[in-house]
């Protein structure tokens, strides 16, 4: 793969502040996520993860500050392009329920103009990739599981083979066997296509085991940064020692953050 | 009114008559005078007229009981006695009150009614008919005098009421009395005959011949040079027991006939109707003129009117077909344009539901200046009122995208253009075909208006019907009125079928 990679994108940002209603719901310093690293986001609901994910893919705008990605100001005339340059998934209804499962993941390759060719080649790329059956793509979202639905949104993340990933706890509504065999599939396509990758999550295990590098967050902001184990070994404050234990990691067996 | 020759009948009026109409009840035991009027002015006028009569010869207790609708309401309360007497028409007695049934001379009528212990008195003196007019332009440009001369003139474009369509003493019998061919007649609203003559939408109309319009809009009357026009002579109508009970009043009723004229009936109402005076003023200004009385004649009695039904509804479904299109090709865009700025969505909204609120003989009266008569400006008015329904539920479609939807479509990379015609219009489209099937249902029921400014359609028969009190003629066109709104419906059921993606008619999945 290494020939195909495309060019790598880092996403920067700093001071942005976001603010609901005169309510401060984000406010980073500095943050960056180095082109084709991965980073898990992690943090108490409500702490503000998928306000910072949708800054970043330009679904909101800051009160303050400047989220770059590749270098690019995130601005009202570059946005579409950075999109295109981005894979957003979310959490679940993601899919839009009157394209069958193909027209979802072909969608914005079709409004680009990209020949049938092109884009079947491609498509039949992903689904290797994201091992999803062919037959499946000809169904609607209604008619297929929750599981698979999240792969297809994946796939239609890829479709573009953007630089950058966005995931907003992707796997959170499915149950754990499914979630498991998924956890294992984003780290290896995370892997084999190393691009750079936010990953949102409220599981300390699944953070663990997706991403070698953990953002801890509370209240809007970034409180610390790093492996698993520098988290477990030298919590910044109270509150990672607290946001850890209650997740009861520790005590679970097989836990083996890479 | 039913073969009254007058107007102005609102739906509460019918369906009071309906309720009214088979149970007479026994006189009361009452003491003083009450005299009923028809819901329109000129029945206000005389019936005042003759209260301030008895007023003025002192009879204790005298009442104007006005606005009783139509004929049915106001005969059945004489007969119940809660109304002594009221003015009424000879022909109108002939036709509704006694259908036709037995010789409609004055001494016929006055035999079988006095057999129900009612009256009838002389005539008052004018007769409030049937006739054609013309403005002076029309008349001095064909030269027109009498009716007989329109038919050197098919060219000519009349503008009938339903009611005169319909009625066999109308526009039926009158072509075959005159040999007359017209090929452009149109079905009209009254009221708003008057206005299309004078803008010279219309050549020729029929009015009432005491109508204050006429000397308004120094209208030519066309004379009926082979009579055909039965007699409309005023008379009272009054309980015989008032003879008994208060013989005044009775006197006072007999020394008012033969006393006013057409001149000074068409006065009095245009003293009301145009000068906005209060009947009461147009009553003593009527008493103080006195004219030689009428002479009677009876009416011509001919078969009712059998409307092409086919005819009607496939006018009345192009009508509802080619308004709602057009309501659909502009109806969407201007959904879409209202769902892209919470400014501009409440400017059109609210421009979209104020059309929804014009009356919609307001709104005709309005189109008649700029459009004319006929199919136009009946295809405008069913526009703007189909607009609202389409509009409003294209923009709650598209801004009602469930949240997870809207996000997905706006942070994926598509264009706007991609995100409303590949997202948020299909997603939308179950809304936008709820509100064109209720435009289409809604306008299936609106067009019969369109017969008000001589559109046709199913709206025909109904006025017709609706005017001259006959069940029959208003179910040829309400019922395939309510099959084609059924149809319409099953229609587009269909439609959905093409319209609205396959993935959003699928069965809500388990998750
Ligand atoms: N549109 C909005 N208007 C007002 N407040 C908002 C809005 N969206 C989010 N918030 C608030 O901003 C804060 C951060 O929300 P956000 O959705 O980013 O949290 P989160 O970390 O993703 O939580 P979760 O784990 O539950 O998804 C919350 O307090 C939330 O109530
Ligand atoms: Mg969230």
């Amino acid at each position: 793969m290494g020939a195909r990679l495309p060019a790598a994108a880092g996403i920067d940002l700093q001071d942005v502040q976001k603010i609901y209603d005169g309510v401060k719901a984000l406010d980073i310093a500095l943050l960056r996520v180095e082109p084709r690293s991965t980073l898990a986001l992690i943090g108490p609901s409500g702490c503000g993860k998928s306000t910072l994910l949708r800054l970043v893919v330009g679904l909101l705008t800051p009160e303050r500050g400047s989220i770059r990605i590749a270098g690019t100001p995130m601005r009202p005339e570059t946005r579409l392009e950075l999109q295109r340059r981005m894979g957003y998934v979310i959490q679940e209804g993601g899919l839009f329920p009157h394209l069958t499962a193909a027209e979802n993941v072909a969608l914005v390759a079709r409004d680009l103009g990209w020949p049938d060719a092109r884009i079947g080649a491609r498509i039949q790329e992903l689904l290797e990739l994201t091992q999803i059956p062919r037959e499946l793509l000809d169904r609607f979202p209604a008619q297929i599981s929750g599981g698979q639905r999240q792969r297809v949104a994946l796939m239609r993340a890829l479709m573009l083979d953007p630089e950058v990933l966005l995931l907003d706890e992707p796997l959170s509504s499915l149950d754990p066997m499914i979630r498991s065999d998924l956890q294992r599939d984003l780290k290896q396509v995370f892997g084999r296509l190393r691009k750079t990758v936010l990953f949102v999550t409220h599981d300390m295990a699944e953070a663990a085991f997706i991403s070698g590098e953990i953002a801890i967050m509370n209240r809007g902001t970034i409180l610390q940064r790093g492996s698993f184990q520098e988290l477990v070994r030298n919590p910044a404050t109270p509150f990672v020692t607290e946001f850890i234990r209650a997740q009861r990691l520790l005590d679970a067996p097989n836990l083996t953050p890479t | 009114m039913t073969l009254t020759p007058r107007r102005h009948l609102t739906v509460a009026c019918i369906l009071t008559a309906f309720c009214l109409g088979s149970t007479p009840a026994p006189a009361l035991a009452r003491t003083g005078v009450v005299v009923g009027s028809k819901a329109f002015p000129e029945s206000w006028v005389l019936a005042e007229a003759l209260a301030r009569v008895l007023r003025s010869e002192g009879v204790p207790r005298v009442e104007h009981r006005n606005n009783l609708g139509g004929t049915e309401i106001v005969y059945q309360a004489l007969r119940a006695g809660d109304v002594d007497a009221y003015p009424e028409y000879t022909g109108t007695i002939a036709q509704v009150i006694l259908h036709r049934s037995v010789s409609t001379s004055l001494s016929g009528m006055r035999r079988v009614l006095s057999r129900e212990g009612i009256g009838v008195s002389d005539p008052l003196g004018f007769n409030d008919s049937y006739a054609l007019a013309v403005t002076k332009n029309v008349r001095e440009r064909y030269r027109l005098e009498s009716i007989s001369d329109l038919a050197r003139h098919p060219e000519l474009k009349l503008g009938l009421t339903h009611e005169f369509l319909g009625r066999p003493d109308g526009w039926p019998g009158l072509v075959r009395h005159y040999g007359l061919s017209m090929p452009h007649v149109l079905g009209i609203q009254h009221e708003l005959a008057y206005t299309a003559l004078e803008r010279g939408r219309i050549d020729v109309t029929d009015i009432y011949t005491t109508d204050a319009e006429i000397e308004r809009l120094r209208l030519h009357v066309l004379r009926d040079d082979r009579g055909f026009f039965p007699r409309y002579d005023a008379v009272w109508l009054y309980r015989l027991d008032l003879g008994r009970r208060e013989p005044r009043a009775v006197r006072a009723m007999h020394r008012l006939t033969g006393r006013i004229d057409e001149a000074a009936m068409i006065r009095a109402n245009a003293r009301v109707v145009l000068g906005h005076r209060s009947y009461g003023e147009a009553a003593d200004s009527l008493l103080a003129e006195t004219l030689p009385s009428g002479q009677e004649r009876t009416p011509a009695a001919t078969n009712t009117l059998w409307g092409g039904i086919l005819r009607n509804t496939g006018r009345h479904l192009s009508l509802v077909l080619i308004s709602l299109l057009l309501a659909v090709l502009a109806g969407i865009p201007l959904g879409v344009l209202a769902a892209r700025s919470p400014w501009l969505g409440s400017a059109i909204l609210s421009v979209t539901g104020l059309l929804q609120t014009i009356p919609s003989l307001a709104l005709l009266a309005a189109l008649i200046p700029l459009f004319g008569i006929g199919a136009v400006p009946a295809l405008i008015a069913l526009f703007l009122y189909s607009l609202l329904p389409i509009v409003r539920n294209t923009y709650v479609g598209l801004t009602t995208l469930p949240g997870p939807l809207a996000e997905a479509a706006d942070a994926i990379g598509l264009s706007p253009r991609a995100q409303l015609l590949r997202v948020r219009l299909p997603m939308a489209s179950p809304a936008i075909m709820a509100g064109i099937k209720t435009s289409a249902v809604i306008n299936v029921g609106t067009a019969t208006l369109a017969a008000l400014i001589g559109a046709g359609g199913l709206g025909e028969p109904i006025l017709s019907g609706i005017q001259l009190r006959q069940g029959s003629l208003i179910l040829q066109g309400a019922v395939p009125a309510a099959l084609l709104a059924l149809l319409v419906q099953r229609a587009f059921d269909l439609v959905d079928r093409v319209a609205i993606p396959r993935g959003l008619r699928l069965p809500p999945s388990p998750r």
